[in-house]
């Protein structure tokens, strides 16, 4: 039992190859866990270049956010089932309202809703800028929402430029919108 | 005061364990005892320390000391005082103080054994243990400090901090936000300790495993000596997952009690490779074979507890379970980094030296079934790893968010199980070393035959699903193999020693611990199993909206909705409980008292369901709260769980195994005189 | 008009008259299952659809036991498909669309998702070949060794199987 020849060393590239899969699996583990880690304690998209998206809007229209350079973008999301935004709802069509001359554009992202609460929702605060579903949640998870409401301001350039977390008041929309549509 | 003492305690625990590190590092080095009997000193010094602590913490919590953020948010006026008191793993601040208590308790457990022989092993397993306190400890001081207070800074808002900002005042509010109403129940007291302890508890058997890396000691010897931690931080961590189960049963109104959730996976992973290492070390004690995989095992199984740990409190994965996102991600993914680094080094580095007796007599032998064994645990776990993990590789290289669920683990997992049920069953009755196909075919074919009448008399009775056939069988099978090899070996007993057969049988028990009190565990196992697949293939559930007096019908089972009574619990909760009679073949089994409490300081609802238990299964019922409920209409979501019961029976069935595998042999001092030849064999190369 | 014919009117108006009210009571017929009405669909239909979907928004959470007011939305969603005629497989593929493949219980298996799927069996697989391996140079080292006894054991123990073999 002591001195039998147990199963001969493996020859040296075998044993390489073993550690080298061996240490290239953890790294790749550890960045993996790393990237999940980085997605997870970065906040919502703040700033560079807006993501772009198409929005299919309930009137059944298209709209690109590229498409909208040299305007001023509010993109603000939303949903039916979503208290808080009721707060904001009746500010953000005020401010529709008034900024609409100046250049700006309004556009509401509807997240994870059921179209008949929607309309509902469009018709009962009478919100006349374009809306449409986040189909696939893949414009959110563009701008990494964490939830609703969230709104994100563009600027004519198509750099993002504001980030609002929870439901905006008039004051506040007018004091990040005034400088951007000054020039 | 307190809270500044409590805080002052945990750095000097810290700084406790660093020279504790400090010192047995040097004494290794230089081969001065007189140091790592200091550094020993140090480790049992951290137990008070840290008790002293939490003994802080919790005189904070149960005296409403709510300027102290942690109590403000877990605990509140009206909660009872045992509850504010287990409110302390309530949150994640506690939770890692009490995560370092446990570590603290059992490195000094570990310190306090006798050192005797192994003394060249000591100074690593101080260090191993302290490492991982002292990674705790710097992660409650740094990050996440349950003794910090609420201050109103200048400018108006509240910091929370240690120490007060300049210019900033003290702010003492007047309730605290409570408990998380899910978390004030029974399950909740026991849950998280036991499985802390589980995972805290396997630290010690990879300490002694890296102990014998590094000192080259790499016979059998750190098994020896750890193997009773072992079995016994195995079963804290089985019940702490049974637990975790049973609350989720009784609690969270989904009428079951595992939902494949990546936290309940991650807590599982480990209890996977725990397994499949304590079947493992047989075959190196017996047959001084697979050294290097025992190794990997139990350094998989801490780095599983490590990275289960993290994932669960670092918010990187989406879940019911998780704790709130914290700062401390970046830091355990530090430790972790380095830690399987340092592990897979190691392991590399004295690679040659784990050479062991690597031969295999027969394909038959327990070896093999035992090799089988472990290739199925390390499928399920590679299973379980790849689901968790893949929603994060789907989001990193197509940005698609998937859900990774039960559809997934069911059929990947479940024939794996199958597999291992089988092992359960034949594995016994093979014997080390050689066996004859022709001796194990014999003793086969009567279990085999016997337990076949079982799915021949369910398919006849009606019961036609494949899968749960087989499942049936096969517990049928490993019940006969398990009863066979207590009756064959109590008979022998009886040839030999002339005992009564009740005598034989304690007797043989009693001889033979481990083995015995495997085969219990595998009993407690098969009724589990006979539980699980009665819930999982033979679940009905109805839902239905009933006014008072009308009533509801389910497989055998009608149920009257009799009345309905609101009214304001003490605890600061609005309870509407629900009168419902249960009827089975017309006859009254139960009356049962569904409730949804409301309450009000965390605005949270919960439903508790009315159960009526019975061998055959469970009648639960939830009265559903996110619809109206009211005398002229409550809506009801009614369970019916076959054989469930098996499940939580099996559970204490096995923890009766395990105490028997556990408990202290009286040969002990014999066997431990007899050094095993194959320790003097490895020695002398 | 001697010729006394029996009149085959009459005859032919009772025989339109009889098939005429079976006719209508064919069409009219309350009891005629193919024209029963449809009823809403029941809690327990909707749940089937639902138990398959996972809530959108909350952690982990299935849409039959899901309490927020947004699960109780898609739950209507599905009564109200389920009412309009479509089927399970219509309706879950409508959910993705709406709201990505986070919603189903198992990525379907295309394009990188079949990964999941592929993965583990083929990770059995190797390693059983790596067990078979090692079982096959295990037992060849052990073959100059054939008749090695099991390692020593408890005297007691050895005592017992050499009696049970003797009784086998």
């Amino acid at each position: 039992m002591s001195d039998t020849p147990a199963s001969p060393p493996p020859s040296p590239p075998a044993r390489n190859f073993g550690r080298l899969l061996l240490w290239g699996g953890l790294a790749a583990l550890l960045a993996l866990v790393g990237f999940g880690l980085y997605r997870t304690q970065a906040g919502p998209v703040s700033s560079g270049p807006a993501p772009d998206f198409t929005l299919t809007t309930f009137d059944g229209g298209t709209i690109r956010l590229g498409d909208l350079k040299g305007q001023v973008v509010v993109v603000n999301f939303w949903a039916s089932w979503c208290k808080p935004c009721e707060e904001e709802a009746a500010t953000l069509e005020a401010g529709w309202q008034k900024y609409r001359d100046q250049g700006v554009s309004f556009l509401g992202v509807d997240y994870v809703d059921t179209e008949p609460e929607a309309r509902a929702y469009l018709e009962r605060f009478g919100i006349t800028y374009p809306n449409g579903p986040d189909l696939g949640t893949r414009i959110s998870q563009a701008f990494r929402i964490r939830g609703v409401p969230e709104t994100y301001f563009v600027d004519r350039q198509g750099t993002l430029v504001r980030v609002k977390i929870g439901p905006i008041e008039m004051n506040e929309l007018q004091s990040i919108l005034d400088p951007l549509v000054k020039p | 005061m307190l809270a500044n003492l409590g805080f002052a305690v945990l750095v000097i625990t810290l700084l406790v364990s660093i020279y504790g590190i400090a010192a047995a590092l040097y004494g290794a080095r230089t081969r001065r005892e007189a140091w790592v009997l200091s550094a020993r000193q140090a480790m049992l010094l951290t137990w008070p320390l840290v008790t002293l602590s939490a003994l802080c913490l919790v005189a904070l919590l149960v005296t409403n000391h709510f300027e102290v953020e942690f109590v403000y948010s877990v605990t509140s006026r009206s909660m009872p005082g045992y509850l504010k008191s287990t409110a302390l793993w309530g949150g994640q601040a506690g939770s890692l103080l009490f995560w370092s208590w446990l570590m603290a308790a059992f490195a000094s457990a570990a310190g306090l054994r006798r050192w005797d022989r192994d003394r060249e092993f000591l100074p690593w397993v101080v260090v191993v243990a302290l490492v991982t306190l002292a990674f705790f400890l710097s992660l409650i001081i740094l990050f996440e400090n349950p003794f910090a207070r609420l201050w109103a800074a200048p400018a108006g808002e509240t910091v929370k901090a240690m120490f007060a900002p300049s210019g900033a005042v003290l702010v003492t509010p007047g309730d605290g936000q409570g408990l998380n109403p899910l978390l004030r129940h029974p399950g909740m007291i026991i849950h998280p300790p036991m499985l802390y302890l589980g995972f805290v508890s396997f630290v010690i058997p990879y300490a002694f495993g890296m102990a014998a890396l590094i000192t080259r000691r790499t016979d059998d010897r750190w098994i020896r000596v750890t193997r009773r931690w072992t079995l016994v931080a195995w079963l804290f961590l089985s019940m702490g997952l049974v637990l975790g189960g049973r609350w989720a049963y009784d609690v969270l109104g989904w009428g079951g009690y595992w939902g494949w959730d990546p936290v309940e996976i991650a807590a599982f992973m480990p209890w996977l490779t725990g397994t499949a290492f304590l079947h493992s070390v047989m075959i190196q004690e017996k047959r001084g074979m697979l050294k290097h995989w025992n190794m990997v095992l139990v350094i998989l199984t801490y780095c599983l507890v490590i990275f289960g740990t993290f994932l669960t409190r670092s918010g990187v994965l989406s879940s019911v379970h998780a704790f709130a996102q914290s700062a401390i991600g970046p830091a355990f993914f530090g430790f972790i980094g380095l830690s399987f680094a340092a592990s897979l080094a190691l392991l590399l580095s004295r690679w040659n030296d784990l050479r062991g007796e690597n031969q295999l007599t027969s394909l038959l032998s327990r070896e093999s079934l035992f090799l089988l064994n472990n290739l199925l645990f390390v499928s399920i776990l590679v299973a379980c790893f790849w689901g968790v993990i893949f929603p994060l590789i789907s989001e990193l290289f197509t940005g698609q968010k998937v859900t990774v669920g039960p559809p997934f683990y069911q059929s990947t997992t479940g024939p794996m199980f199958a597999g291992l049920l089988l092992l359960m069953g034949i594995a016994p009755l093979a014997a080390w070393g050689r066996t004859a196909g022709r001796s194990l075919g014999r003793l086969i074919i009567w279990p085999l035959g016997a337990s076949l009448l079982v799915p021949l008399g369910l398919g006849l009775s009606g019961t036609h699903n494949p899968a749960a056939l087989l499942g049936f069988w096969l517990a049928a099978f490993v019940t006969s193999v398990t009863l066979s090899e207590f009756w064959r070996g109590a008979l022998a007993r009886r040839r030999i020693n002339k005992e009564a057969l009740p005598v034989a049988l304690w007797n043989l028990a009693g001889r033979n611990r481990r083995r015995y009190g495997g085969y219990i565990i595998h009993l407690g196992v098969v009724l589990m199993a006979i539980g699980i697949i009665g819930s999982e293939f033979y679940q009905q559930e109805t839902q239905g909206t009933l006014a008072e007096g009308q009533q509801i019908t389910l497989g055998k089972y009608v149920m009257t909705y009799d009345s309905l009574a609101e009214f304001n619990a003490p605890d600061d909760r609005l309870v509407a409980r629900a009168v419902t009679t249960v009827y089975r073949d017309g006859q009254k089994v139960a009356e049962l008292y569904p409730r949804r409490d409301y309450y009000y300081t965390s605005q949270q609802p919960m439903t508790i369901p009315g159960v009526y238990s019975s061998l055959e299964g469970d009648f639960y019922v939830l009265l559903v709260g996110w619809e109206p409920i009211g005398s002229s209409g409550a809506t009801f979501k009614i369970y019916l769980n076959p054989l469930i019961n098996f499940l939580w029976g099996g559970s204490l069935v096995f923890i009766l195994g395990t105490l028997v595998a556990a408990w202290p042999d009286r040969e002990r001092t014999r066997a431990a005189a007899r050094v095993p030849a194959s320790a003097l064999v490895s020695q002398s190369k | 008009m001697t010729h006394h014919r029996p009149s085959t009117l009459p005859r032919v108006a009772l025989i339109l008259f009889i098939l005429g009210i079976g006719l209508a009571s064919v069409i009219y017929s309350p009891a005629s299952p193919a024209r029963a009405q449809e009823p809403t669909p029941s809690d327990d239909q909707v749940n089937v659809v639902a138990k398959q979907l996972y809530c959108p928004v909350c952690e982990n959470v299935p849409l039959d036991v899901c309490p927020t007011q947004a699960c109780a939305q898609w739950r209507q969603t599905i009564r109200e498909k389920l009412t309009a005629g479509w089927s399970e497989q219509e309706i879950k593929n409508y959910f993705v669309e709406q709201y990505g493949a986070r919603v189903l219980a198992a990525p379907p298996a295309r394009g990188l998702s079949l990964l999941v799927y592929l993965l583990p069996p083929l990770a059995f697989v190797v390693g059983a070949y790596i067990v078979y391996r090692a079982v096959r140079t295990w037992r060849r080292a052990a073959r100059p060794m054939a008749s090695l006894p099991p390692a020593a054991e408890d005297d007691y123990t050895r005592r017992i199987e050499d009696e049970l073999q003797r009784r086998e």
